[in-house]
């Protein structure tokens, strides 16, 4: 029981920064119609920011970063989000917008060109450089809610931490944020509008470079949120080309193509849906193949229903 | 046309007039793969004592990687399907060969290391097991293909994506590498499940077989039927889903069929350029070339040398595997160009280097042009 809940608490969190990530893709697969490669390195770039803010900058402010106050962590989150968003829009405006109508496949090959050339600038001393860091704990992991089950130790006790909480709770409110701003807003039903259909959407006086900037700007800060709550989990930071940021971009995107590409609830289901297959699989079955649930999961998501969750089909008309 | 029926004989004579002739159809077959005999024959023997190791080494790698760009491009470029999986079938091809050289060896010569000269048993044993990996790659296209290709699009990339990494983590698990041929004898059934490939770190200690001669011979092979097949009816029947899928299968050509075919084959080139990849010297194959990552890069040559030119695939394939060598010098610099003239080329030249074209194509037009 107590391996069960713990079980669901880690995929509760895990599931919350999938979901982050993915809406990233689904909002962008949403309006250009293409996987966007290098969301993942946005991802990178979100945890890797916050970083540096939180060793460099926080010290100048006169902030010690091991013993912060409770609102440096949000601080450096919503620094991290601005810069993150900003880089998004440069990304958009200088690499995919010239691409607008050219086939998609060459969109695809711009966007691995801009994960390339994203992974490798951080590499560079200037940047991030190729050394793991290690990110100061802005939070202490204080657990909130230590239940014992049974008498056999500590394999049989359910901890509930903090950072999972903060996880759950900050990524809670941004999708909330999120679901408000698109289904309940002008701005919102303007997206959707160039979602469904881009022509029509700027024949109705809809400024559609407008909202693909924003649409990117909000991916982006998204991802950096991921990022940044990443790194307070798993404080461990690997170098930005590391294969570890690459699946998890990966998996993330698989939620989104599990939860159906274009929906932005469906990305939230499959964010929580993917992290309990590979928390429950990896503690239930064996932890070596975590990453193949995962796959093998979309395969058979693609050979059932290939639109996902919500997505919904489009006739083709001839 | 009132009568049609009484104009068809005529037609149908027509029709033979414009058939080439039989044989003049087996030489264009033959013909340029004696041609590939030769060229490879000149890199073996020609070319390859007098440039030294470090240049006959990058030419190894760009005949892989020509072999790989020119076997995707019958999959993506021809028929117009996106595969990211390529790498995940090149990698089971070179496992599968280099488990077969590796135990083949240590059953028959009680030793790993490379058995008998040039063209000695051991080298066939190599040829064999190249096929064979090839054979599997293509087993495992067949496998894949059949269901996934009823996606379209961004799917079918999405699944062959899940496809590579799943490859990725199966050979991930498999167990250490038998090291000895006594061990071999003493294995048990345990020893077997998984399967003896070296894990995460890597299938090492696969005999060193592959030489310029078997890599352009490949390569020659790979080129005339990616040439043979685009001028073919079924190459015809490839592209013509790749330019409508619903026009295509209301003239009556079966979908599935064409598209799994030409899964089949181009997995098929992709194994056999895995398996010389297995059996290069100082390389150990591991679990990451299956990757995400090794696919991209050749779905990249696909792209920059222009979707369906077989000769603009070939030269970007030869241009992208020796930059690296070229901008070693830079080495922390050397992916940041990289990345940039991706992008770069993909915001000037969208079709790529050659678009649909060869590059006589380009030849020809300019004498018509200037006469």
């Amino acid at each position: 029981m107590a391996e069960f809940l713990q079980t669901v608490e880690t995929s509760l969190a895990v599931g919350a920064l999938y979901a982050l990530i993915a809406l990233g893709y689904t909002m962008v697969y949403g309006i250009l119609k293409f996987i966007n490669f290098a969301h993942s390195d946005i991802v990178v770039l979100g945890a890797w920011i916050s970083l540096r803010i939180a060793t460099e900058v926080l010290p100048k402010l006169g902030i010690d970063p091991r013993a912060a106050p409770w609102w440096a962590g949000g601080a450096v989150l919503l620094a991290s989000m601005a810069a993150c968003s900003i880089i998004g829009f440069v990304i958009e405006r200088t690499c995919y917008k010239p691409l607008r109508r050219a086939p998609r496949l060459n969109v695809l090959i711009t966007a691995i060109g801009v994960s390339l050339l994203l992974q490798n600038l951080g590499q560079l001393d200037l940047f991030f450089g190729t050394q793991p860091a290690r990110m100061p704990s802005l939070l202490p992991n204080t657990p909130l809610v230590q239940w014992e089950f049974g008498t056999e130790g500590a394999s049989r006790r359910l901890v509930i931490g903090l950072v999972d909480v903060v996880i759950f709770l900050t990524a809670g409110t941004l999708m909330v944020l999120l679901e408000l701003l698109v289904y309940r807003s002008k701005l919102g039903a303007a997206m959707r509008a160039v979602s469904f259909n881009t022509e029509t959407a700027s024949l109705m006086g809809i400024n559609v470079d407008r909202i693909v900037s924003l649409t990117f700007m909000i991916g982006s800060a998204l991802a950096a949120a991921a990022g940044f709550l990443y790194a307070m989990k798993y404080p461990g930071l690997n170098q930005p080309a590391h294969t570890i940021w690459v699946l998890l971009g990966l998996k993330a995107f698989v939620a989104a193509v599990i939860g159906g590409i274009g929906n932005v609830r469906g990305a939230v289901i499959g964010g929580f849906v993917i992290a309990a297959v590979e928390q429950f699989g990896a503690f239930y079955i064996s932890s070596n193949y975590r990453d193949f649930y995962v796959f093998v999961l979309l395969i058979l998501m693609l050979l059932v229903r290939p639109t996902g969750l919500l997505g919904s089909t489009v006739k083709v008309k001839v | 046309m009132p009568s049609n029926a009484a104009h068809s004989p005529i037609v149908l004579r027509e029709a033979d007039a414009l058939r080439p002739p039989r044989g003049h159809a087996l030489l264009r077959g033959i013909g340029p793969l004696l041609i590939g005999v030769a060229i490879a024959a000149v890199m073996q023997w020609g070319v390859g004592p007098f440039v030294g190791t470090y240049v006959a080494r990058i030419l190894l790698d760009v005949g892989i990687a020509i072999i790989l760009a020119v076997s995707l491009n019958i999959v993506n470029g021809l028929a117009g399907q996106f595969s990211l999986g390529h790498a995940g079938f090149s990698a089971l091809g070179g496992y599968a060969a280099g488990s077969i050289t590796y135990y083949g060896s240590l059953i028959l010569w009680n030793s790993s290391v490379k058995h008998g000269g040039p063209f000695g048993a051991g080298e066939w044993l190599f040829v064999a097991a190249c096929l064979t990996g090839g054979l599997v790659a293509a087993g495992a296209g067949f496998i894949v293909g059949l269901p996934a290709l009823r996606l379209r699009g961004d799917y079918l990339a999405i699944a062959t994506l899940g496809f590579g990494e799943i490859v990725r983590v199966m050979l991930q698990q498999t167990g250490d590498v038998i090291y000895s041929a006594r061990a071999l004898e003493q294995a048990t059934v345990n020893d077997f499940f998984p399967p003896p490939l070296g894990g995460s770190l890597g299938f090492s200690g696969i005999p060193t077989y592959t030489s310029l001669f078997w890599v352009y011979l490949f390569c020659a092979v790979t080129i005339v039927v990616a040439q043979r097949l685009k001028f073919s009816a079924a190459g015809r029947a490839m592209v013509s889903i790749r330019e409508d899928e619903i026009a295509a299968q209301a003239m009556g050509v079966n979908i599935t069929k064409w598209k799994v075919r030409a899964f089949v084959i181009s997995a098929f080139f992709a194994g056999v350029a895995g398996a010389l990849f297995a059996h290069e010297s100082g390389v150990i194959i591991s679990p990451g070339d299956a990757g995400f990552q090794r696919s991209i890069e050749i779905v990249i040559m696909v792209v920059l040398g222009g979707k369906g030119s077989i000769t603009g695939v070939l030269l970007a394939a030869a241009i992208l595997s020796t930059l690296p060598e070229f901008l070693r010098d830079f080495a922390q610099y050397r992916m940041i160009i990289y990345a940039l003239l991706l992008i770069g080329m993909m915001l000037l030249r969208p079709q790529g280097l050659f678009g649909n074209h060869e590059i006589w194509d380009y030849f020809k037009r300019r004498r018509k042009s200037s006469s």
